[in-house]
């Protein structure tokens, strides 16, 4: 699964270079293993709550692959039918009711779908995705109190990359301390290698098994990186003071090199690697296919869907 | 005179005000960087110190309400929300606080803040990226809204806005950034509630907000070569707006076509005509034509996109059935 996002988000990279999809690509490469350790634990009917920079969790928590890409293309199979393109993705079946571009707008979101499942009588448990960006905001602050306050089964994952488009962390916060946010809400809390693909399963499980046992919330700030700029593939170098060091480092950090390294260990030979490698980047490119070949819109239905049309079932 | 770009001009206002008032600064979102602002802002942080130039958290409400209370407190803030769709989330500090403070306490403490945002369209960004919101904003009583359709009015509304002693949403357009004008070198001010006019003409007046001010130019340019001849009126200050040229104006043409870059429903457009219809209406010769958007979210398909956008040829063909309505009656 780390493969699929990291192929599926280099291939966007590479058409967005070639001016073959317009829509802002906010790329998830480095970031894999967060989406993946976390969803690996959860369930279909468990919700997934994301931002600008959701593809990741969206192929994690299940949704298809040629859906999205025929959505960055920005055409009728979209799975947003082409309203939507990369910043608004959506499969309700795989429990991914929207991801939005709006800074932590999802956050409360998420806690009200944990609500929905405690006062519906479900042990389903959402989780929130969001940057350390959208700690900056109050809707982070309020949401935690919320879901400490009602003991609600949602999952707050801070994916904690030092960016927030051109400003890193150390220009936003005095300390390097998200996760303390937790302990002054009275929720559980946990900081964890956001590049070991292995450690955020476990510490997803632990979190995702205490919410659905009725023990409330918890807080996981999965330390990462960003690779590339805010939005788009280039490397984005002019951006904070050690920009250039940092990314080396983190790259040797790399969660897909470490999970092979930890395979190989285990006598999973490089030809099942590569053989898995190459599966995927077929699905990739019959997916860029699919879209390119997708008819766009129609403009006839510029109008539709401004209301649901009927009551809700 | 020298030209300028939109955007430069927006900059030039900024960094003289910068330097005539002490008691200015800007706080904000990608202030120190291009990538939001263009060249609006273009190293304003060096050339003024980044303690008068704040790059801020994602923190729109505490940013806003900061500025507010700055002002309140003898400073002349500028906030920057590079989009407007992220000011939303400072609609407590703007609608609740900053447009009723000089009501509520009887004039004694005043709000002199300047709120920039700006607004997109298309680039296949989406619903939460390309909403145009300054109807939302006019509708608030001790609320002031200028929106600029030139570098030189985007130079002199910029300064009247921050001398102003209100709060003023100014409202810009990135796709007006680089056009270019001519802009005076002194600091000056448009006043704010007084339209322009940019062209006299005896068939149909428009009335035309921010970006489709520009397009309407090209607009009368097409009609006049069908004989059609247009007085066009550059509305650039929203609230107050300027209800003697307007009325003036459909005064002697008798006919009336508004066009405004938002949705249709509640409208500025929507105020204009209903302001027409009910103070002059036995001038009006034909029905009130609007160039809306539709009332739906910005999709972000690119051909979705082309559907939902309104640009010259939009006003053409109203003005043109304007036309054709009242040769009917
Ligand atoms: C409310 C709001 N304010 C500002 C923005 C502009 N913006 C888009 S992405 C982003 C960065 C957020 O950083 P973070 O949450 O750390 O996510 P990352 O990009 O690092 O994944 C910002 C500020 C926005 N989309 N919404
Ligand atoms: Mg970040």
């Amino acid at each position: 699964m780390m493969l699929r996002i990291r192929i599926f988000e280099e291939m966007v990279g590479a058409l967005v270079t070639a001016n073959e999809i317009r829509t802002p690509c906010h790329l998830y490469i480095g970031q894999e293993a967060i989406a993946v350790g976390v969803c690996t634990v959860l369930r279909q009917d468990d919700t997934v709550w994301g931002g600008h920079r959701s593809h990741g969790h969206y192929l994690a928590k299940g949704g298809d692959l040629k859906a999205m890409m025929a959505e960055i293309f920005g055409k009728a199979t979209g799975c947003a039918h082409g309203r939507g393109g990369s910043m608004h993705l959506v499969a309700p079946a795989q429990g991914i009711f929207g991801t939005v571009p709006l800074v932590a707008a999802t956050i409360p979101l998420a806690v009200g779908a944990a609500l929905s499942a405690k006062l519906r009588g479900t042990d389903q448990v959402a989780v929130a995705f969001f940057g350390d960006g959208a700690t900056d905001e109050g809707h982070f602050h309020e949401s935690l109190n919320l879901a400490a306050l009602y003991r609600l089964p949602v999952l707050f994952v801070c994916e904690n990359n030092f960016y927030s488009t051109h400003l890193t962390l150390k220009e936003r916060r005095v300390k390097d301390n998200i996760v303390e946010s937790a302990a002054l809400h009275g929720l559980a809390s946990l900081v964890v290698d956001g590049n070991d693909v292995v450690a955020v399963y476990q510490a997803a499980s632990q979190a995702v098994d205490r919410a659905r046992a009725g023990g409330g919330p918890t807080l996981l700030e999965c330390r990462t990186y960003r690779w590339r700029g805010h939005v788009g593939p280039a490397l984005d170098l002019e951006v904070g003071q050690n920009r250039q060091r940092d990314l080396s480092e983190w790259m040797q950090k790399d969660p897909i090199m470490r999970l092979r390294e930890r395979l190989r260990e285990e006598g999973i030979s490089d030809a099942d690697l590569s053989e898995i490698e190459q599966r995927v980047a077929a699905e990739v490119d019959v997916a860029v296919s699919f879209a390119r070949q997708s008819p766009p819109p129609d403009e006839n239905e510029l109008l539709h869907h401004v209301y649901a049309s009927r009551r809700g079932a | 005179m020298r030209e300028l770009t939109y955007a430069q001009a927006i900059r030039e206002a900024h960094a003289q005000l910068l330097a005539e008032d002490p008691r200015v600064f800007l706080i904000g979102q990608g202030v120190w960087n291009p990538w939001y602002a263009g060249t609006s802002l273009q190293d304003l942080d060096k050339e003024f110190g980044r303690d008068r130039i704040i790059d801020s958290p994602v923190s729109e409400n505490a940013t806003t309400g900061a500025a507010i209370g700055a002002a309140i407190t003898g400073m002349r803030p500028i906030v920057f929300h590079p989009r407007m769709d992220f000011m939303l989330l400072a609609a407590d500090p703007i609608i609740n606080q900053a447009a009723n403070w000089s009501y509520l306490f009887a004039g004694q403490v005043s709000v002199p803040v300047v709120i920039r945002a700006v607004i997109n369209r298309r680039g296949e960004q989406g619903a939460q990226h390309s909403q145009a919101l300054q109807a939302l904003f006019a509708h608030v009583p001790g609320l002031k809204v200028v929106m600029p359709a030139t570098p030189h009015d985007a130079k002199g509304l910029l300064i009247a806005a921050v001398r102003d002693g209100n709060p003023v949403l100014y409202i810009d357009d990135r796709w007006l950034y680089d056009l270019p004008g001519a802009v005076p070198d002194a600091l000056y001010e448009v006043p704010i509630g007084s339209a322009a006019l940019r062209r006299s003409g005896r068939d149909v007046t428009v009335v035309a907000t921010s970006y489709m001010a520009a397009e309407a130019v090209k607009a009368v340019a097409t009609l006049a070569q069908r004989g059609i001849d247009v007085e066009l009126i550059d509305l650039r200050s929203i609230k107050p707006w300027d209800h003697n040229l307007v009325y003036s104006s459909v005064g002697k043409t008798g006919r009336l076509v508004i066009a405004d870059a938002a949705w249709m429903s509640g409208g500025i457009a929507a105020e204009i005509a209903a302001s027409v219809a009910s103070e002059i209406f036995h001038a009006l010769k034909a029905p009130i034509g609007r160039v809306c958007l539709p009332d739906v979210p910005a999709p972000t398909s690119a051909l979705l996109e082309q559907a939902y956008y309104i640009g010259a040829e939009d006003i053409v063909s109203t003005v043109e059935k304007v036309l054709v309505s009242s040769s009917r009656s």
